[in-house]
């Protein structure tokens, strides 16, 4: 994640909700082609909105693993995948 | 005492006339939807300012002045046991709701110390029940001392597995609230207080969110109120039931029945049973009104995109509903409706003191950010309240919608 960063890797460490899962969906509308995501943070509302957001949208919740100083969440996009949040 | 309250003939035990709502506001009027800590019923409101100058004596006092406001509590604690259905003995008075409950999940756990020393509870219980549970269960280096039984994902309790937890040795506390005050979903306390008798473990019932709003709860040996909650002032409300083994450690027996450190201040205690008598007498018709109305919200919600309404859609209090809106975080949601004349509640963590989302909404799994939490005020308190929620669910839909928009997201 330093000079390499991998494009399945959300790093939201450090950011306050809702922006980890912003991001999240971000990545997910903008990639079409990754099958898992995973969303590494700090913020403790991500344990509950991270799976929340699988849910509501239709993806598969994998795991959250304890790294360290931070949490990384594991997601598997189901596609296609709900689109429109806003209207 | 000629009967009332108070004797001076205008605030007696009768009903105020239900004030005729008034249909329309002028621009910059508040709309408020977050009554969990009132304001107070107008009629608790003159009781207040007229026992301020008749019962502010400390009632253990031997002068008339004493006298009088030692009269004037005792009509209190009448009124209110009346209306809870219990003896006058059973009922003490303490500074605050939340205060109470935890000298009634105390007084529990001191009597049965011998037996042991162990409480179970919902993990959707008010932080007076949490808080101190966590930190004695902490203190003794001993997790098994304090559980939390899950709830599902409308926040009802898991009885099979409260049944689990109570059928540990050494259990000797169980603390249930009657409904949570943050979602309304109400709780099966026939079949947990049930359970807990099984094993001869006294229930302690936190009904500081519903007394006043929903049905007095039948299945308790320790009851626990607030005055807030029915439109009185900040009041809590600890009720006993005769031949319930309880007893506080620290316990005065001249004050409040040995369950308070401190005489609690009578124009409070007087407006607390006025409330009561005010409110009881239309819940009825007002429990019709605010159902009808959170049923609204509940529509309106729902028609929000990517937006959950949280907590039983039927079995609840009628007065209370909360959703959550994806993308958005809770600050700027509620600082959205604030400008736009609303005063509402989150139970998102970017509205907390600390980083830590609502607990309640984090038991049931559901979304914690973009959190809206309403609590309709009595329609004595506002008379414009059918007005307020109407316009509250026009505006809701395109006051998200503008929240997100400013947060970019509105294409997510």
């Amino acid at each position: 994640m330093t000079d390499d960063p991998d494009p399945s890797v959300v790093d939201a460490r450090g950011e306050r909700c809702p922006l980890p899962v912003i991001r999240l969906a971000r990545l997910v509308r903008d990639r079409p082609d990754l099958a898992t995501v995973t969303v590494l943070a700090t913020d403790p509302a991500a344990a509950h909105d991270v799976p929340a957001w699988c849910r509501m949208r239709g993806h598969r919740f994998v795991e959250a693993r304890a790294v360290g100083d931070h949490t990384a969440y594991v997601v598997e996009v189901v596609r296609p995948s709900t689109q429109g949040a806003g209207r | 005492m000629s009967g009332g309250l108070l004797d001076d003939g205008q605030h007696d035990l009768e009903p105020a006339p239900v004030a005729t709502p008034v249909p329309t506001r002028s621009p910059g009027v508040r709309r408020l939807l977050d009554a969990s800590s009132g304001p107070l019923h107008p009629v608790a409101r003159e009781t207040l300012q007229a026992a301020v100058e008749v019962g502010w004596a400390d009632p253990a006092r031997l002068h008339a002045e004493g006298r009088r406001a030692r009269a004037l509590l005792d009509r209190s604690r009448e009124v209110v046991a009346a209306g809870l259905g219990v003896r006058p003995s059973e009922v003490s008075f303490l500074p605050s709701g939340p205060t109470a409950l935890t000298r009634a999940v105390d007084g529990v756990a001191y009597a049965a110390r011998r037996r042991g020393a162990r409480t179970v509870a919902s993990a959707v219980e008010h932080s007076a029940v949490l808080v101190p549970g966590r930190a004695r269960a902490s203190a003794a280096d001993d997790a098994s001392l304090f559980a939390e039984v899950a709830v599902d994902a409308l926040g009802r309790l898991d009885l099979d597995a409260w049944r689990r937890a109570l059928a540990v040795p050494g259990t000797v506390v169980a603390a249930l609230q009657s409904a949570n005050g943050e979602v309304g979903t109400r709780q099966p306390l026939g079949a947990a207080r049930d359970a807990a008798a099984a094993h001869g473990t006294p229930l302690v019932v936190d009904a500081t969110a519903s007394l006043g709003r929903d049905d007095v709860p039948a299945d308790w040996d320790v009851l626990v109120g607030d005055a807030r909650s029915w439109g009185g002032p900040p009041l809590g409300v600890l009720v006993v039931r005769e031949g319930v083994r309880w007893h506080w450690s620290e316990a005065r027996a001249d004050v409040e029945h040995g369950r308070a450190d401190v005489t609690p201040w009578v124009p409070l205690a007087l407006a607390a049973a006025e409330a009561w008598q005010q409110t009881t007498a239309t819940r009825t018709a007002d429990t019709q009104v605010t159902r009808a109305l959170v049923d609204d919200i509940r529509r309106a919600a729902s028609a929000v995109p990517d937006t959950v309404v949280v907590g039983d859609p039927d079995d609840r209090l009628p007065h209370v509903v909360t959703f959550s809106s994806l993308y958005v975080d809770g600050e700027s949601v509620v600082g959205a409706f604030d400008t736009a004349g609303f005063a509402v509640a989150s139970g998102s963590a970017c509205t907390s003191s600390t980083l830590e989302p609502s607990h309640v909404l984090a038991a049931m799994g559901v979304l914690t950010h973009g959190n809206v939490r309403i609590t309709l005020p009595l329609p004595a308190v506002s008379a414009a309240l059918a007005d307020d929620v109407s316009a509250f669910t026009a505006a809701l839909a395109p006051t998200v919608r503008a929240v997100r928009d400013e947060l970019g997201v509105g294409d997510l």
